[in-house]
This record gives structure tokens, C-alpha cells and sequence, in this order.
């Protein structure tokens, strides 16, 4: 069981998976993860998972409840540095060079090249659509106001909430819609111009046409940020991932593109929870 | 079952006993700032706010005498002690709700709350022996300090209590920006928190504002005007009682005038927490 998760994690490993992404220019490793595993106290969350993330590729992560998913995510931007009882060990290498898990590398520049989107929208409630964009870059010290708007403006267009807000930046964010807000919030990691984006089941809490509009959003953002999407819905990881990973009880069952995997899984659980058996 | 008629004359009898605890507890507030107003209001005079006390012989031959020094007093106390406590008092707070796993935490809020629940006279004899008695004289700084006791632990309180409604998952988002720690609870945490942290900071006020008992050891009161913070300084709490427990009838009438603007003080404050509190967005 062991064995056999660890020799699938790559989508190289794949014969096919190798021809793939032989055919896509940008297919060097942005995110090199090596036996990375989270402990919360004496529970293991995940498992000595290995995965190299391709950049500008779409990373699909699926699996059950409590699979260890999330806690993977959030150990690649130092989230459990906040919990005292979470225990993160093993490797993240960004660009072949910054050591992200490692406790001494400061977590504040690890966050700026990589964002997270979170589950719910969380626009700040106090201030303005236009200053939550611009937060991020204020709070690092740039208050030029050309080069504010500038940047605001980019973000919203990236997260395609430009048309819909131009004419009430001053208003307040909370004053928009589920979709609304969490299309800000995209565009708010967006706007301090990270590497990777971590998004931790962005659309959950929206309806199909949000959704449907933050898919849109990450099938066109790939050009420019590599992007771990993690989700509950598999259709949703066909429709935007070029390689899903499938976790299990803490451990990185299979991994493959996307295409690939879901028609010809070759681990029996992967088989099983992608048709539905359980899960 | 119940049928509709009846759950209806349910849903009424429930209404009207909630109608009736609303009329009682409104009953001693409204009986309090009736009677104060009834009695107080007569004595308030230009002279009231422009004139110093100075000796009972002043009012019982009706020459001006006044209350200036102890608004005045009261200002500078209770602003000196709202000073002191401010960044103790938040500090602590932030500790307790924004660090919950610091090992400080549990020792503070035994801290706290001892502090919270000791009679306010402890608190006055605090101060005495740390300030007056090595000093060799009442002051308006030990009053000051005896009402910063007064007010640390339910500031510290509404502090931590308003930084822990704010959801984990904004300052989460804040970090993830790759904005450091501090910045986050200076961007993020105190901002979303800011009407019920201004609330508490104005409750504290108010309560210390009212407290009489711990400036009799310190503050002590004076007749005449003074600035000077090492020398007894005059505070409306403490002026009330002297004036009302003294044999001069002149002197109760302008106790009930005392009372009046104790009372007027509290009420702007909150109306004033209202006011600068008010959501940005309507």
C-alpha cells in the first residue's frame, strides 16, 4: 500500500503522463514536495506525500473527507504555523531553490510568492471593494496611488469582477454577491502578484453560475500562475486540472494527468472513489 | 397537541411577561435619573461650572461657590487613568485572544479576573501603599493609578472578547497576502474589532468615572482648583459623597447638583460610544 503510493506520485512516472507534458513547453517543476508530512499532536493528516507541481499546470487535489487534502495545501503557504499543535516535516522546494516547509525561511516572503484562496469568500468587512484589492500591496509599503490603481485594476480583470464593480470601487465589499466576493478575494491574492495560487475549495460555497465563473477564471490564470485547486467535486477537477491527485487517509494514492487518471485509474481505491463507492 | 387558538394565547402571555421584565428593569433606571434630575437640577448655575468650592461659609452666606475643580478634577484623573491603562490593558487582550496558546495566557486570566472581582477599595489601597505612601501625600496621580486598576481588567476583557468574534479565517486571508503577524492584528484584527473594543475601552471609563470609594484613599479631594498632579485633586464621585455626608443643607443641594453631572457624564459617554462607533457603511 505504502509502496505503491509512493512510486505513482509523479505524473512522470506514467508513461503517457510523460508524453503529455513533454508536449507543454512550461512543464518544469515549480513546486518540488517530498515526504511531506503534518501531524496535528499524535494524528498523522498527511502521510510523507510527494508531488511535483508543474508550473503554469493546473493541480487538481480530490479525495474524501478528511483525507488530508486541506492540511496538505495549507503546509505549501505556512498556514499550521499558526497552530501550535500542528507539526509539519518533509520538503517543499520552490524554483529549485526556497525551502518552504523549513521552519527557518520566513514564511511572510514564502506567502507573497504563493497565495491562498479559501473555502469562504473573506472579503475584509471594513473596508472598500478597491481597498481590499489594494490591501496587500499596502500593507508592503506601496501607497503610490497610480500605481494602486494600476494594480487594482489588473486584478479585477484578471478575476473578470472588473465589469461588474468599475463603478463602485468606494463601496463596501461586503455589499456584494457569494460569487462576488470570492472572485474579489481572487483577485485581492492576485493583485501582490504571487507564483502559485493554493485554492482551498473556492467554489463550495457558491452557486453554479459562480462557480462556473471562478472555473472560467482558473482555466484562463493558468498562463500566469501555477495553481493546486483542492475540491470535493470531480467533475470540477476534470473541467479545469491538467493533473489531479487522488488522497486517501493522509496518503497520495495516485497521481496523473487528469485525463488520464480518471479513465484509466490504476490504483483499485482511486477506481473506486471516482465511481462513486464511496466517499 | 395545542391547537392555533391556543399556541396564539401562548405566544401572547409570553410577549406580555417579556414586556413586563423589560418594565421592570427599566423601573429603578428610570426611578434613579428622575429623582436625581428632580433634586439636582435647581442647584446648576453659571456659578456651579465657573466657581471653585472653597470653605462651607462661601455657601451658607451665598457668595459664588462652585464644582469647577471637580469637573475639572474628574477630567484629568479619569483621563490620566484612561491613558495608563490603554496600552496595558489592549495589550493584554491581544495576547489572550490573538496568541491563544501562549503560555502567559493562563496566568493572565487568573490575573484578570482577581483583579476584576477584588472590591474596588482594595484597589484604592493598592495605589496608596505604591504611590501615596512612599510619595508622603495624596495625589491626583495615585487617584489616577487606583482607577487604571479599575479599568485593566474588563478593558483587557472586552478586548480579548471582541478580537475573538472576529472569524480566524480573515486573518488567515491577511497572512496569506504575506503580511507578517503584527501587521495583521494592526490591519485586520483591531479594525473588524474596533466598535466593540471602543465599547469596552468606554465602559471601563464609565465604571471607573463612578467610583468614589478608591479616590477617598488616594485622590483624596480638594476644595480649590489645582493642576498640579502630585497634590489631592477634587473628583465628582468623591466630592458627592462629602458633600452629602456633610451638615451643611447648602452643601446637599449642590451634592444633588454633583450628582446630576455624574450622571450626565456617564450618559454622554455612551451616547458618545454610540455615535463614534456607528458603522462606516450604511
Amino acid at each position: 500500500m505504502t509502496v505503491a503510493s509512493r512510486t505513482v506520485p509523479s505524473p512522470v512516472a506514467h508513461p503517457r503522463a510523460a508524453e503529455a507534458a513533454s508536449t507543454v513547453p512550461s512543464a518544469t517543476v515549480k513546486l518540488e514536495v517530498r515526504d511531506l508530512t503534518v501531524r496535528y499532536g499524535n494524528d498523522v493528516a498527511v502521510d510523507e506525500v510527494s508531488l511535483p507541481v508543474r508550473a503554469h499546470r493546473v493541480t487538481a487535489l480530490i479525495g474524501p473527507s478528511g483525507c488530508g487534502k486541506s492540511s496538505f495545501l495549507r503546509a505549501l503557504n505556512r498556514m499550521h504555523d499558526l497552530t501550535p499543535s500542528a507539526k509539519v516535516s518533509g520538503s517543499a522546494v520552490l524554483d529549485g531553490g526556497m525551502e518552504v516547509c523549513d521552519p527557518r525561511s520566513d514564511p511572510v516572503t514564502i506567502r507573497r510568492k504563493i497565495g491562498m484562496v479559501f473555502q469562504k469568500p473573506t472579503p475584509f468587512p471594513t473596508m472598500s471593494i478597491f481597498d481590499n484589492v489594494a490591501a496587500g500591496l499596502r500593507l508592503v509599503g506601496i501607497r503610490k496611488r497610480v500605481v494602486l490603481d494600476d494594480a487594482v485594476e489588473t486584478a479585477l480583470r484578471q478575476a473578470v469582477l472588473w465589469d461588474e464593480v468599475k463603478d463602485r470601487l468606494r463601496a463596501p465589499a461586503a455589499g456584494l454577491s457569494g460569487g462576488q466576493q470570492q472572485r474579489l478575494s481572487i483577485a485581492r491574492a492576485l493583485a501582490v502578484r504571487p507564483e502559485v495560487l493554493l485554492m482551498d475549495e473556492p467554489t463550495s460555497a457558491l452557486d453554479p453560475q459562480a462557480t462556473q465563473a471562478i472555473e472560467d477564471l482558473i482555466l484562463r490564470l493558468k498562463d500566469q500562475v501555477t495553481i493546486l485547486v483542492v475540491t470535493h467535486n470531480l467533475q470540477q477537477a476534470r473541467r479545469v486540472s491538467d493533473v489531479t491527485a487522488f488522497f486517501y487517509l493522509g496518503r497520495l494514492i495516485e497521481a496523473g494527468e487528469t485525463e488520464d487518471l480518471f479513465a484509466n485509474p490504476r490504483e483499485a481505491r482511486t477506481a473506486d472513489y471516482l465511481s462513486g463507492r464511496f466517499g | 397537541m395545542l391547537t392555533l387558538r391556543a399556541r396564539r394565547r401562548r405566544d401572547a402571555m409570553v410577549h406580555a411577561l417579556l414586556i413586563l421584565a423589560v418594565i421592570i428593569v427599566m423601573t429603578p433606571l428610570l426611578a434613579v435619573i428622575s429623582y436625581v434630575l428632580v433634586n439636582g437640577l435647581g442647584s446648576l448655575s453659571l456659578d456651579f461650572f465657573t466657581q471653585d468650592l472653597g470653605s462651607p461659609a462661601r455657601a451658607q452666606q451665598g457668595r459664588p461657590t462652585g464644582l469647577m475643580h471637580t469637573i475639572i478634577g474628574t477630567l484629568v484623573i479619569d483621563g490620566l487613568a484612561l491613558a495608563f491603562v490603554l496600552p496595558f490593558g489592549i495589550g493584554a487582550g491581544v495576547l489572550l485572544a490573538e496568541f491563544p496558546d501562549h503560555p502567559l495566557n493562563p496566568s493572565l486570566r487568573v490575573l484578570t479576573d482577581t483583579l476584576n472581582g477584588m472590591p474596588a477599595i482594595l484597589k484604592g489601597l493598592l495605589a496608596y501603599a505604591l504611590i501615596v505612601q512612599p510619595m508622603g501625600s495624596f495625589s491626583a496621580l495615585s487617584g489616577s493609578v487606583a482607577l487604571a486598576f479599575v479599568m485593566l481588567p474588563i478593558l483587557a476583557r472586552a478586548t480579548e472578547s471582541a478580537l475573538a468574534a472576529v472569524p480566524w479565517s480573515l486573518r488567515e486571508a491577511t497572512l496569506a497576502l504575506g503580511v507578517p503577524r503584527w501587521r495583521v492584528i494592526l490591519s485586520t484584527s483591531m479594525p473588524a474589532a474596533r466598535v466593540p473594543i471602543v465599547t469596552g475601552v468606554l465602559i471601563a471609563f464609565a465604571r471607573a468615572a463612578g467610583e468614589a470609594a478608591p479616590l477617598m484613599l488616594t485622590s483624596f479631594g480638594n476644595n480649590y482648583l489645582t493642576f498640579d498632579l502630585l497634590a489631592p485633586m477634587d473628583t465628582l464621585p468623591q466630592r458627592l459623597y462629602s458633600l452629602a455626608v456633610s451638615p451643611y443643607r447648602e452643601w446637599h443641594a449642590m451634592g444633588w447638583g454633583a450628582a446630576v453631572l455624574l450622571l450626565g457624564l456617564v450618559i454622554i459617554v455612551f451616547v458618545g460610544a454610540r455615535v463614534a462607533t456607528r458603522r462606516r457603511f450604511p
